[in-house]
């Protein structure tokens, strides 16, 4: 028994340790996206909005690294601070929506009955509206412009995370531990602080990480179709659509602010997938 | 002797999930006089858990009363409820799901304390002194609920049971879950506990033999209702229904 038993327990610690240096190291690239995009304004060799009419569209040399757009502006200064827009608001996006959402689906299931019903009925009438035409709707009443796109796609992505919540703190209800807890005295904030948050935080945080990637591309979609960010603003998927026609002559313009989009979705989705299988129970 | 807990025509229904109703406790009344030590027995799906479940007020009951230590607890919320805590606690089957898989042992022994006033250090000096009661080491307090062995971690559990020191403990297939060996530990550990405090046990089981030594006094229950009561020689001895043979018969 004991015999058949320690090279399992070897294979775990295995994989633990890779799935601790995979979480390091795509929480170190993602570190250094947000450490980008939150010193953008620093980092930029150029002033992003400065033209330069007498070097338009020019090629990656040594003094523009990423060339040039229409304008001359300087293309790796547009993408480094395009990712303020980009991955910092996908940020607080996620954020929002994971505390709000998961506040909303905690309340449901605690308080169950009429409160549970109208708020799961609301979050499902959210739900139904498919992300871009809600996003119009808004971009018609409000505006466009990246605050309402970030309205729009809250809006509609909040009820994921209230049912992971309530399905996760009913789960816990029924679990001996918490009627013990309940029995030891503790108050109903207690036992949601100290018991139900811990405990459904995991799952929670996996579903934010894979959603960061997400966001960004829906967020970067809608700058693309003129519902995010307006130009001049840096913004990579509005970059993308106003360089789009310059793709066949100089097609760095178009392929920069592409691969801004491609590295930092594919590096978050990495992350979230790592993070899942570091806290996989069945790893432990 | 005072009575600790008194159930009058205790009742609890279910609805069914395809319609119709489960009546799974049925009438249920008892008494348990302060330090007694009661069993209930029955086969599986008798009612035994829900009975216990009432009564710990973790769910309601369709009909009936509860008297805790005088006081009627059918309705209690909030502070009531919390001092009803104080004086009744439960020991439930799996050890190991009654502590949170976030907290160390420690952390679920001491709750109690420090819910009802006691600062970190008392609680954590309480904690070493009640492990030490039910043979643990003071280290364990440390360990989480998957480190440590099933029986190992039903003492602990006992431990918390024990932290407000409640008059009135209720088991419910508390020793289940167990190796043979380690039942016999725990049951000496819950015997040794009764003489030293005083305490009344409510005993869920569903193998009579087990209480035949352990209990003074026995309720047999059968598809939600009380057929037979008694002391344990009385009922395995000279049994009255035909139900409660089979059910000695089963294990002897
Ligand atoms: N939450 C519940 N919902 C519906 N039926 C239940 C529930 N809990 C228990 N029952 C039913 O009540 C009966 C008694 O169950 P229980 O008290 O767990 O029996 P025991 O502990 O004696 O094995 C069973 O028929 C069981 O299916
Ligand atoms: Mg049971």
């Amino acid at each position: 028994m004991s015999q058949s038993a320690a090279p399992t327990i070897r294979l775990q610690n295995v994989q633990k340790n890779t799935s601790q240096r995979k979480l390091y190291f795509f929480g170190a690239l993602a570190l250094l996206l947000v450490v980008v995009s939150f010193f953008s304004e620093q980092l930029c060799p150029y002033d992003p909005y400065m033209q330069d009419m007498s070097l338009t569209k020019a090629a990656p040399s040594a003094e523009h690294l990423l060339g040039t757009d229409r304008y001359g502006r300087d293309m790796l200064s547009r993408v480094i601070a395009g990712s303020k827009t980009s991955i910092f608001s996908t940020l607080l996006l996620v954020s929002f929506i994971t505390l709000f959402g998961s506040l909303i689906g905690i309340i449901c299931a605690w308080m169950g009955r009429k409160t549970d019903t109208v708020l799961m009925r609301l979050s499902d009438m959210f739900l139904a509206f498919p992300g871009l035409v809600f996003a119009l709707a808004v971009a018609a009443v409000l505006g466009g412009g990246v605050h309402n796109a970030i309205l729009a796609l809250a809006a509609i992505s909040w009820p994921k995370y209230a049912r992971l919540a309530r399905s996760q703190t009913l789960a816990l209800q029924a679990a001996p531990f918490m009627q013990a807890a309940k029995m030891a005295g503790s108050s109903t904030f207690k036992l949601i602080y100290k018991h139900v948050i811990p405990n459904i935080s995991g799952p929670i945080l996996v579903t934010a990480v894979l959603d960061i990637g997400t966001m960004m591309m829906e967020l970067a979609g809608l700058s693309f179709l003129g519902l995010g960010a307006k130009p001049p603003i840096p913004e990579w998927g509005s970059m993308m659509s106003d360089t789009r026609n310059l793709l066949p002559t100089q097609p760095w313009v178009t392929l920069a602010p592409g691969f801004a989009i491609f590295f930092s979705v594919m590096i978050f989705n990495l992350l979230g997938d790592t993070v899942r299988d570091y806290l996989d129970p069945k790893r432990r | 002797m005072d009575k600790i807990l008194q159930v009058r025509h205790l009742k609890k229904i279910f609805p069914r999930q395809e319609g119709g109703e489960i009546f799974a406790v049925d009438d249920v009344s008892f008494t348990l006089s302060a330090g007694e030590k009661l069993a209930i027995i029955g086969e599986s799906g008798s009612g035994k858990t829900t009975v216990a479940r009432m009564i710990a007020r973790l769910i309601p009951p369709t009909a009936g009363r509860i008297f805790l230590a005088g006081e009627e607890i059918t309705q209690a919320k909030g502070k009531q409820l919390q001092k009803a805590y104080t004086q009744m606690q439960m020991v439930f089957q799996n050890p190991v799901d009654s502590f949170d898989p976030r907290c160390t042992l420690g952390d679920g022994i001491s709750e109690s304390l420090i819910n009802h006033g006691r600062s970190r250090e008392q609680a954590k000096k309480i904690t070493e002194n009640l492990l030490a009661l039910c043979g643990l080491t003071a280290d364990f307090a440390d360990r989480y609920p998957h480190e440590v062995s099933g029986g190992q971690c039903q003492r602990a559990a006992i431990a918390r049971a024990l932290a407000i020191e409640p008059q009135l403990v209720i088991l419910d297939e508390a020793t289940s879950a167990l190796d043979v060996t380690v039942q016999a530990e725990v049951l000496s550990l819950l015997n040794r506990l009764q003489q030293d405090r005083g305490i009344a046990y409510l005993f869920i089981c569903h193998d009579i033999a087990m209480v035949q030594d352990f209990c003074d006094r026995v309720i047999v229950m059968h598809e939600g209702r009380i057929v037979e009561e008694g002391t344990p020689d009385e009922v395995i001895n000279n049994p009255q229904e035909e139900y409660t043979k089979n059910l000695i018969d089963s294990v002897l």
